[in-house]
């Protein structure tokens, strides 16, 4: 049904594919960062906000990546708790943090941007609220995770949690519909098309597909990491035992 | 039909006498109604713009008190083990475990909280929407904390991790209650904020109970 996940669920095909996918999705997000940035600064200025609405293509990308990495983190998360499957583990296990770093750029930059164009570093909307809890959910995943001294006790718990989070992507996606909201609402998937010119959408999509390649090759990096790491552990229990 | 009822009995009574139960809760509210004056100032207009609002947080705080013991105690003794190997399914078992804290914690804080609120100079027309909301969020909170209780179980600091999970998920009643009760006291429409609220508590008592079994069965794994 789902060819990539099965290929890659023998641990040797992962290993061999990730070593040489890793590298090149560095390579594809620096290249696609680059020519995004560029066409950015390239870009001129908005009538409205003037070149504060470079940041922009820093913090939609971030904003997007916080979400897509939840859903990859919890996809992962219920592999392993169906199939029990050790690379669906470490899969979730290497997504967290990266999840959690892009919620905070989102934030950050978020906040920043937002203090020239509405007044204030920080507003109690449902939009922002709802992506704090969607950092606190990751930071509890981790902090769930690091408590557990059981490995395999601690990663199915951790993947309960992972699922029972799930019920706050949606809001997160839907708080500027559902509530009034100083956040604007989408303007970039919309059934009437875009919101926006091309000469902004262009840098937005090269910067949010450079974002998703940077995380494909951090993952990857994480899970080889996790993979060596559990390799190691496995060696060092038999070299104690013999 | 029996089974459940001497489950639920067990389990409210446990809540009730072991720990201090309603006691230590309604004792920590009353604990932090009284430090919030001295804290932001007893000026009565400024505390009655925030009594509703402190008198529902504080609520959300008390809650969280007694989670850490309601599986942690038959944990370590061993109910737990007889629990799952029982006819009743375990989320059935889980479930009522839930109702039982709701029943012996939450009901005794709910008739506390609009004491609270008048008190931090909230208008007395508010006290029933008062208590409705502790009342309904009182299930949300329990039901959502059981899940943050199984999951922490047999972790090192339980009690402080069951917090670190559960807040984030305290957050959408606690804005929708809050919602609620600001909208009455500024005269606007409320039913919309008590409505959400009572879905959200809905939501947890259906999907929390398979959340919180699974999590059982992992720890006794």
């Amino acid at each position: 049904m789902i060819p990539a996940p099965a290929f890659l669920s023998n641990p040797e095909r992962f290993m061999a594919f990730s070593r040489w996918a890793a590298p090149m999705f560095g390579a594809l997000a620096a290249g696609l960062g680059l020519a995004g940035l560029w066409l950015g600064f390239a870009a001129p200025e908005d009538y409205q906000q003037g070149d504060t609405v470079r940041i922009m293509f820093i913090h939609v990308p971030a904003a997007y990546m916080s979400m897509f990495v939840y859903a990859c983190l919890a996809g992962a998360s219920f592999l392993s708790l169906i199939f029990r499957h050790a690379l669906a583990d470490a899969a979730a296990r290497a997504a967290a943090p990266l999840g959690a770093a892009f919620t905070f750029l989102a934030l950050v930059t978020g906040s920043l941007w937002g203090r020239p164009m509405w007044g204030t570093w920080w507003e109690w909307d449902a939009r922002m609220t709802s992506v704090l809890i969607l950092f606190l959910l990751y930071v509890s995943y981790m902090a769930l995770r690091a408590s557990l001294d059981d490995e395999t006790k601690a990663a199915r718990a951790a993947a309960i949690l992972a699922l029972v989070g799930i019920v706050n992507l949606p809001v997160v996606k839907f708080s500027v519909d559902w509530w009034n909201s100083l956040h604007q609402g989408a303007s970039v998937f919309r059934a009437d098309g875009p919101a926006m010119p091309p000469i902004f959408l262009w840098p937005l999509g090269l910067m949010a597909l450079a974002y998703t390649a940077a995380f494909g090759s951090l993952w990857l990096v994480g899970i080889r990491a996790e993979v060596w790491r559990r390799r190691a552990e496995a060696a060092a229990l038999r070299a104690a035992r013999s | 039909m029996s089974r459940a009822l001497a489950l639920l009995r067990r389990e409210t009574a446990l809540a009730w006498g072991r720990g201090g139960g309603p006691l230590v809760s309604v004792g920590f509210y009353a604990g932090v109604a009284t430090l919030l004056p001295l804290a932001i100032g007893p000026e009565p207009a400024r505390l009655v713009a925030v009594a509703p609002g402190a008198a529902w947080v504080a609520l959300a705080l008390a809650a969280l008190l007694s989670l850490d013991r309601l599986f942690e105690r038959d944990y370590e003794d061993g109910a737990l083990d007889l629990l799952v190997m029982s006819p009743t399914p375990l989320e059935i078992t889980c479930a009522i475990k839930c109702l039982g804290q709701w029943i012996a914690t939450a009901a005794p804080l709910a008739l506390a909280a609009p004491i609270a609120a008048i008190a931090l100079g909230a208008e007395p027309r508010l006290a029933p929407l008062i208590f409705a909301c502790a009342l309904v969020g009182g299930l949300a909170f329990s039901f959502v904390g059981g899940i943050g209780a199984a999951l922490s179980l047999g972790a090192r600091r339980g009690g402080l991790l069951t917090a670190v999970i559960v807040l984030p998920l305290f957050v959408p009643p606690v804005i929708f209650g809050g919602g609620a009760l600001d909208a009455m006291a500024g005269g606007l429409p409320w039913a919309s904020g008590f409505l959400l609220l009572s879905a959200y508590a809905a939501g947890a008592m259906a999907l929390g109970p398979i959340a919180m079994a699974a999590a059982c069965r992992n720890a006794l794994s």
